[in-house]
């Protein structure tokens, strides 16, 4: 006989430690217990952490045993992240070289990557109006055009009226508006999504 | 001893109403859910994906699993399993990348439950779940070549994404595939607004799971939130009008 109980013990677990943390914001009752769960799901995350690592090597592995194109990118990540898992176990986090391999390698890569998302989304906004070209994408691309000018000056001369009374009023109030009407349908999504869980209807944890 | 009724009272609330639903929608033929155009192009780019074997790549972000932007990768999470129950038969079964440890385990997990459902366990490799980065634009580097390399038509991007979401959705453009993309940031749905084929604004993302048949559940809960919604619209409405009358 295969009993497969994994999924009801799981399920049980996660409705009832969700059922008492979220309890516990409206009922103040046993803190202690409470802070003591939310510590262990902490130290559980920190080590999935860890795992992610472990999956991010077997992945990128198995494309170098695999011979892929990108094979010669992979083994340059595996011996990074050897190298700086190496020097981080003998110098610790704030040592020389883990700090030198973060502020000349890491920072300037994903600086770089931000360059460059820069550029594409200036890019895709212009294709933007190519692509789909109704009322919405030209105020989208209008809007957008009136915050840039407005934002600063262009070679030392302020735009008198966009950057001290459009610009503003669209960040502000029409933008916010929206931002906040956005937020609460987040929530409401947010709070549904929550209680399927809680529910049991909803099993991200496999079952 | 402080107890929030509140806040108690709001979630109880919400917890009645996806019950109540869950009954009458049992005796109501269809789902009755208004025509979102992301979705009809997902259900047509999953038909497409099984027909001409090419593969489907779901992301779920990058959000703390402990944090409120867990929601996002949970609703990916459920999209997930659902695609993979209908695309499982695809020559090129489709691939799940996250940018968090914990999110790219359970990713691994629900992959490995839906094939053991299917019974098709076989079928299921490890790698077909990956964390593709730990920080967001190592995460957005990692996914690039999966869209580029491994014979993509369609990226549905579900979870908590910030602004790096825009790489992945412009590399998508750019090799031809579609890209269906909704977040919970919101400068970052924006950025989706300009770079993605299809994107899901605010609630529409937590929507997923009713659209792609993941459960009546799903369904319930959505009807709640539209009750719930239009409560707060109210309460929104008289309150300011109470204070204009109040200030005049």
């Amino acid at each position: 006989m295969n009993l497969n109980l994994k999924a009801p013990i799981s399920t049980i677990i996660a409705i009832g430690v969700g059922v008492f943390i979220l309890s516990g914001y409206f009922i103040p009752l046993f803190p202690e217990l409470r802070t003591s769960l939310l510590t262990t799901a902490m130290l559980l995350v920190g080590f999935a952490l860890f795992m992610g690592v472990i999956n991010l090597s077997l992945v990128h592995l198995d494309k170098i045993r695999q011979g892929s194109k990108t094979a010669l990118y992979s083994f340059l990540l595996i011996i990074s992240m050897f190298i700086t898992f190496v020097t981080t176990i003998l110098q610790g986090p704030d040592g020389f070289l883990p700090n030198w391999l973060f502020s000349n390698i890491q920072i300037p890569v994903e600086t770089s990557l931000m360059a460059v998302l820069t550029v594409s989304l200036a890019f895709a906004t212009v294709r933007l109006l190519t692509r789909r070209l109704n009322l919405f994408s030209i105020i989208f691309v209008f809007s957008a055009m009136l915050i840039l000018l407005g934002s600063g000056p262009i070679f030392g001369f302020q735009i008198p009226f966009i950057g001290d009374t459009i610009r503003p009023y669209l960040s502000q109030i029409l933008a916010g508006a929206g931002a906040r009407g956005i937020l609460l349908g987040i929530g409401l999504g947010t709070v549904a999504t929550g209680l399927r869980i809680l529910m049991g209807a909803d099993r991200p944890f496999g079952g | 001893m402080e107890m929030d009724i509140t806040g108690l009272g709001l979630v109880l609330s919400f917890f009645g109403l996806i019950v109540g639903f869950s009954f009458i929608n049992r005796r109501r033929s269809g789902a009755n859910l208004r025509e979102i155009p992301a979705f009809s192009r997902l259900r047509n780019a999953i038909e497409l994906a099984v027909e001409d074997g090419t593969r489907l790549h779901i992301s779920i972000g990058r959000g703390d699993i402990t944090g409120p932007q867990s929601t996002a990768a949970f609703v990916g999470l459920s999209m997930l399993k659902r695609i993979t129950t209908v695309a499982s038969d695809s020559d090129n079964p489709p691939i799940a990348t996250a940018g968090d440890g914990a999110l790219a385990l359970l990713a691994q997990d629900t992959l490995r439950s839906t094939y053991q459902s299917l019974g098709a366990l076989n079928n299921y490799d490890i790698t077909q779940g990956r964390a593709a980065g730990l920080t967001p634009f190592s995460f957005a580097a990692g996914t690039l070549p999966i869209i580029s390399d491994e014979d993509v038509s369609a990226n549905i991007l579900v979870g908590s994404f910030g602004t790096e979401i825009g790489l992945i959705t412009t590399t998508g453009g750019h090799r031809q595939t579609l890209s269906l993309a909704g977040t919970d940031n919101i400068p970052a749905q924006a950025i989706l607004y300009a770079t993605a084929d299809e994107q899901l604004i605010g609630e529409e993302l937590y929507a997923g799971g009713a659209y792609v048949g993941a459960g009546p559940m799903h369904i319930a809960s959505l009807h709640a939130q539209d009750i719930m919604r239009w409560a707060l619209i109210a309460i929104i409405i008289i309150r300011a009008f109470g204070e204009l009358l109040t200030a005049l």
